[in-house]
């Protein structure tokens, strides 16, 4: 296993955590008792079939809703709402129409009081946006807006990030930059990270574990340690053998 | 027999301007602005008025004065969008001067002349920018003070249970009231005529903000929030820095709406007990049958509000600039 740089990461614990929601009427099960340990500074990748309860999980860590029943721990102190140091990525950009992209990146700054132009600059120049800080969000392409949020969530050094899906939109080669990118920033600041997605190669590019998920009511299928020194290869034999692994835990065995 | 003949002209004269993109008309049409109003004023010097009117030299300068600088800004090449309006406008102004102050087309004293009008600005301009300013006093208090509070309510109907819990009912009865209505009371009620008129004025262009920033804060996607909250943003925060400004370009409708709603009330209060301002002058200038004074009121008047207006847009603009596309006013 991989040893990033101590204290800059978040432990956190989810023990019997189950959620659901009432849609139309009826209560619809979405969490069903997933317990799951995650050391600091460890990169965790989320994967499952669309609508089994990713994005609920992400909220239940985030603190942005309470879970129905189980207990959720970061460094070993209950969650009981959302904390600047648990930054959540949402599925979808949701940046703020009107601010530019300069102002929505920095607008946990805004929110802390705390303005640091370097900071801005630095995590824009990240993801490739300099030249875009005065555009406004609905003169982006989906995938700048995406990077944009991307940066939004890096700003300010959180403990844990939470990422839904954070590379979805993009084209097949900025996605790799993109890729090199986070890995080298969470090797860097040694963050904690639990990242959804449905790309089983960006998992095994990325992750430290990867924890497969079920249809929902969404329980934990299997949790594999991806015990592989990066600078992976996407044809080394032994990636392979894991994405053909988990691929028949998601049961796409003979798609391979 | 003479429909076909338009028809066929017409189809001639598309035919022309199409063949010829660059053609006649853009190029012409600036220059046919200042000899419209040159006839105008060659027609009010030379034909002899109908009868004994004020001014009409001062006019013909004024025509021809007007004409020559839209010659000079034909030259300069200034006029190109706004020349068919300059064109209809000398024109409108040398016909009307034809039918009322030659011809005497309309019965007199209610139809004026042209020189009547320009007479009233000549005799009476100050009393007439005394009532603007006034009518602009008044208004400006009462459209402020209502639509700022009318915006606070909003917000705490979008963003607090307890204030909806009792705020609402209370708009519901008073809200949908025409002002108006609330005026006789008011002037009874209220010992200052001014006072009554500004807490009409804040009432009316208070309930459309109000209704329209609760509106614009409930429309707010719930993710915006979210963002905000798992960044560690407080209540204060999300109320002011994210419900309000995605709440904006529905406050502004409703700041409109009360725009228009002040007018009214301003022009009903300043002739019914406020005994000053734009609606006071109207009311005075039909005891004495003044009908020039009359005309000369509703012309500063109606620049008034769509100077106003026009004002307001700007500010939206300014603020809304994030918008993809906005009504232009
Ligand atoms: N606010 C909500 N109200 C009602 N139901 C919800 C809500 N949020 C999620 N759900 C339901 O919970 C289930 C899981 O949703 P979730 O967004 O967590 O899925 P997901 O795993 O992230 O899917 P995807 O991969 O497509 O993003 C869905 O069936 C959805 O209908
Ligand atoms: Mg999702």
């Amino acid at each position: 296993m991989v040893t990033p740089s101590p204290g800059n990461g978040l432990a956190l614990s989810l023990s019997g955590i189950r959620h659901g929601y009432t849609i139309g009427g009826d209560f619809t099960a979405v969490v069903s008792g997933v317990t799951l340990n995650v050391a600091a500074g460890e990169f965790v990748a989320l994967l499952g079939p669309s609508g089994c309860g990713k994005s609920t999980l992400l909220r239940l860590v985030a603190g942005l809703e309470p879970p129905h029943d189980g207990e959720i721990l970061a460094d070993g102190l209950p969650v009981h709402g959302p904390d600047p140091d648990r930054i959540l990525m949402f599925q979808d950009p949701t940046l703020y129409p009107w601010r530019n992209v300069r102002q929505n990146v920095a607008l946990s700054q805004d929110i802390s009081g705390k303005r640091d132009n370097a900071a801005i600059d630095q995590v824009l120049s990240l993801v490739g946006l300099n030249g875009f800080e005065r555009a406004w969000p609905h003169q982006l392409s989906g995938g700048m807006a995406q990077r944009a949020a991307l940066a939004r969530a890096l700003i300010n050094r959180p403990k844990l990030l939470l990422l839904d899906e954070p590379l979805g939109k993009l084209d097949a080669l900025t996605r790799l930059t993109m890729q090199t990118e986070l890995h080298r920033l969470w090797k860097e600041r040694g963050f904690t990270a639990i990242m959804v997605t449905h790309d089983v190669e960006e998992a095994l590019f990325l992750a430290t574990r990867i924890v497969t998920l079920s249809t929902r009511p969404a329980r934990i299928l299997s949790d594999i340690q991806v015990d592989l020194p990066f600078h992976r290869h996407r044809d080394d034999p032994q990636v392979l053998q894991l994405r053909r692994d988990i691929l028949t835990q998601l049961g796409h065995r003979d798609d391979w | 027999m003479s429909g076909t003949d338009m028809a066929f002209s017409g189809q001639a004269i598309t035919g022309t301007a199409s063949a010829s993109p660059a053609g006649l008309r853009p190029v012409l049409l600036p220059w046919l602005a200042g000899p419209a109003w040159l006839a105008a004023a060659l027609v009010t010097h030379y034909w002899p008025d109908a009868d004994d009117f004020p001014d009409t030299n001062l006019l013909a300068i004024l025509f021809g004065v007007v004409g020559i600088a839209l010659l000079i800004g034909a030259a300069l090449r200034l006029l190109t969008v706004r020349a068919p309006w300059l064109i209809v406008l000398g024109l409108g102004l040398g016909a009307w001067e034809i039918a009322q102050a030659k011809l005497i087309a309309l019965p007199r004293p209610f139809f004026g002349t042209p020189q009547d009008l320009l007479d009233v600005f000549i005799t009476d301009w100050h009393r007439l920018g005394l009532s603007l300013l006034h009518s602009l006093g008044l208004l400006a208090v009462g459209y402020a003070a209502g639509s700022l509070s009318g915006i606070a309510v909003g917000i705490g109907l979008g963003r607090s249970k307890r204030f909806r819990y009792w705020t609402h009912p209370i708009l519901r009865a008073i809200g949908p009231l025409p002002p108006v209505a609330l005026l006789p009371l008011a002037f009874v009620l209220i010992p200052s005529s001014w006072l009554a008129g500004e807490a009409l004025m804040a009432l009316a262009s208070g309930f459309p903000a109000a209704i329209l920033t609760w509106s614009g804060i409930a429309a707010v996607d719930p993710a915006y929030y979210d963002v905000a909250r798992t960044m560690g943003a407080r209540e204060r925060f999300l109320t002011f820095r994210v419900a309000l400004p995605a709440a904006m370009p529905q406050i502004f409708v409703g700041l409109f709406m009360g725009l228009g709603a002040s007018f009214a009330m301003l022009i009903v209060a300043e002739m019914l007990g406020v005994k000053a301002g734009l609606g006071f002058y109207m009311q005075w200038a039909q005891g004495w049958a003044a009908y020039p004074n009359m005309y000369a009121a509703l012309f500063v008047m109606s620049a008034m509000c769509t100077g106003l207006i026009t004002l307001l847009f700007r500010v939206r603009d300014r603020i809304l600039v994030w918008q993809k596309d906005g009504l232009k006013w």
